[in-house]
């Protein structure tokens, strides 16, 4: 049992990486963006593109580095992959959103528009990669023993590490920078944040591209947790919601209890459960939220 | 010979197309009249093909039970079977109902996604009930005695079109009586809704179920027709997102739009998998298929930028008085 919650706190940390930039782009967006799993795999592919094609040729790229089961190689494509997934949000963003804002669209049409996207995006990674399942690297996975005969995998150890430094500057960048400040004021009232001098466009752009970079991210951390395929930000979703209901929408803090809460329930579900159930066990603590606490735990009562 | 073929194409592509057009009027009543946000239709569909395959068919036994697990096997006619698949849909639909047609709007989506998934998961799953990832075959075709297997989709056909118009007549029926503008008030204000006496909640509740009872019997045709269903085939892609196409393209709130963009949307689907394949290097037919995904992607995208209302859109005025 303590090592379902050690492997419970690792995917948690990665729902929780997750569902920090879709409580982003629902605040600041003002919907619910259906495509932020499938952008999450396509970081996660940008990722295997860079690292696995263009840096084979040099052997110093290939090796692995101390302890882990993957080498510069993989760390390199991290920074192309958060460029190009961020690159891609403000482009749909253009593309599609803001036009859709001038035309004065109701909020459920950006969800359905969201939507299509991801069935789009989607359907480039399975022409392009195929529908198989691919990883990062081949061979072992260098284990640690940890107390309670707990083993965790070392690089188990990494996605958390990135995991938290990217949500703690997250949580610095929202609350200490200018820019963080602006985008909260957008998120609370758009049309007071216009009259103090905010342009919630050049928001909107900044909002897509965190929400970009921390999909990349946690997309290429979920990528080394388990393999890529083409489904997987899809089915990654199903968390990231119950994560999303049962911390608050809009919540950060909120969002990080969820996402961990989340993982824990997934993994140690596993303890009884075939572990194909796992989405099935983040749509029942949706539904028990529901039930109980509709508003969340960190949210207000209506 | 050449006509032959053609007519049968035709033919049996009418038939998916009519099969979609059911589910296209269901969705209709939950988002074209009530907007209510459905992106679980998938569920709706599995529902109504697996409760219809478990009525329908009999028990295997001897050689048979070895290799197929099924928990249910009533062997009742094809009838029976379609009422059962529309009951069980709708009764799916209450609990549903119960938990999120109170909250935001979006919670509706949500949790019809997350069901959607795990009725998916349940039967891939849980062999015991119907055989798991191999799913069920040799469901019976109502009628099949009377013409010869090679013109059997002719037949089946007429079966569909005579359920989409009794669908459709009961729905126009519907939708221009006072209940059907009780459904559209609500839509546009649900505060003006109650602020005139009408139980929005109670409404809404009666629209989600009216519309899953209708995908359920088209899970029930697509069952018998396919007479072979497996967990695989209600996935978010064709068994949701498609639909969403059709009903949008071919206009929302308008019945004989969501019947036309059923047309519309089958047609590119099941035309698009033929041409890209010829164009394509070789190599890369197998990932033809998935240019589907894109398509009806960008239809979805490029409609509600366009022409939110679709091709042919609601009628402004349902009533004749």
């Amino acid at each position: 049992m303590p090592e379902l919650i050690v492997y419970g706190l690792v995917l948690g940390s990665i729902i929780a990486l997750g569902t920090i930039g879709f409580t982003l782009s629902t605040k600041i967006a003002d919907f619910c963006n259906y495509s932020h799993g499938d952008l999450m795999t396509v970081g996660a592919y940008i990722a295997l593109l860079v690292s696995g094609t263009l840096l084979s040729g040099s052997g110093f790229l290939q090796g692995r580095i101390g302890p882990f089961s993957f080498g510069w190689g993989l760390l390199l494509s991290f920074l192309p992959a958060i460029l190009v997934t961020a690159g891609l949000a403000i482009l749909i963003d253009r593309l599609v959103y803001r036009p859709l804002r001038r035309l004065g669209a109701p909020s459920i049409h950006f969800d359905m528009v969201s939507l299509g996207i991801a069935f789009a995006l989607r359907g480039v990674i399975y022409v392009i990669w195929g529908a198989d399942y691919h990883f990062y690297f081949s061979g072992v996975r260098p284990m640690i023993y940890l107390p309670w005969g707990i083993k965790l995998r070392t690089d188990e150890i990494f996605i958390m590490a990135v995991a938290w430094a990217l949500v703690a500057l997250t949580y610095v960048f929202l609350g200490r920078t200018k820019v963080g400040k602006a985008l909260r004021a957008t998120a609370d009232n758009p049309d007071l944040a216009r009259v103090a001098g905010i342009s919630t466009e050049r928001m909107l752009t900044w909002c897509w591209g965190i929400v970009g970079a921390l999909c990349a991210v946690s997309g290429i951390l979920y990528g080394i947790e388990t393999q890529l395929r083409p489904e997987m930000g899809w089915i990654f979703l199903l968390p990231l919601f119950a994560a999303l209901v049962l911390g608050s929408i809009g919540s950060i803090t909120g969002a990080l209890v969820g996402g961990l809460v989340l993982g824990i329930a997934q993994q140690v579900s596993t303890a009884w459960m075939k572990p194909t159930y796992k989405p099935a066990v983040a749509f029942l603590v949706m539904i028990l939220t529901l039930i109980f606490r509709p508003e969340g735990i960190f949210g207000r009562r209506r | 010979m050449e006509i032959e073929g053609i007519l049968s194409f035709l033919a049996s592509f009418a038939v998916m197309a009519s099969i979609y057009a059911i589910f296209s009027l269901g969705l209709n009543v939950h988002w074209g009249y009530t907007g209510l946000l459905n992106y679980g239709i998938a569920g709706f569909f599995a529902i109504g093909a697996y409760t219809s395959a478990l009525i329908t068919t009999p028990k295997p036994t001897g050689v048979l039970a070895d290799y197929v697990d099924q928990a249910i096997g009533l062997n009742q006619p094809f009838l029976v079977g379609v009422l059962g698949a529309a009951i069980a849909s709708g009764l799916l639909a209450i609990p549903i109902g119960l938990l999120t047609l109170r909250l935001r709007e979006s919670y509706l989506a949500i949790c019809t996604v997350g069901l959607a998934e795990c009725i998916r998961l349940f039967f891939q799953n849980e062999v015991w009930l119907a055989n798991g990832p191999e799913g069920l075959v040799g469901l019976p075709q109502p009628l099949h005695e009377l013409v010869p297997p090679k013109y059997y989709h002719y037949l089946y056909l007429g079966i569909v079109l005579v359920f989409l118009a009794l669908i459709y007549f009961a729905l126009e029926r519907g939708i221009r009586s006072p209940w059907g503008r009780v459904l559209r008030a609500i839509r546009e204000d649900e505060v003006m809704a109650s602020a005139d006496g009408k139980d929005v909640f109670l409404f809404k509740l009666q629209s989600l179920v009216l519309g899953a009872v209708i995908m359920g019997i088209g899970g029930a045709l697509y069952a018998h027709y396919s007479a072979a269903i497996q967990p695989g085939i209600f996935t978010g892609l064709f068994g949701t997102f498609i639909i969403w196409a059709m009903l949008t393209l071919g206009g929302t709130g308008n019945n004989k739009g969501a019947i036309l963009g059923a047309f519309l949307v089958w047609a590119l689907w099941s035309w698009s998998t033929y041409i890209v394949g010829k164009v394509v290097p070789a190599g890369f037919e197998t990932r033809a298929p998935f240019v589907r995904f894109i398509l009806i992607g960008l239809v979805l995208v490029i409609v509600l930028l366009r022409r939110p209302r679709g091709i042919i859109g609601e009628e402004k005025y349902v009533s004749k008085f």
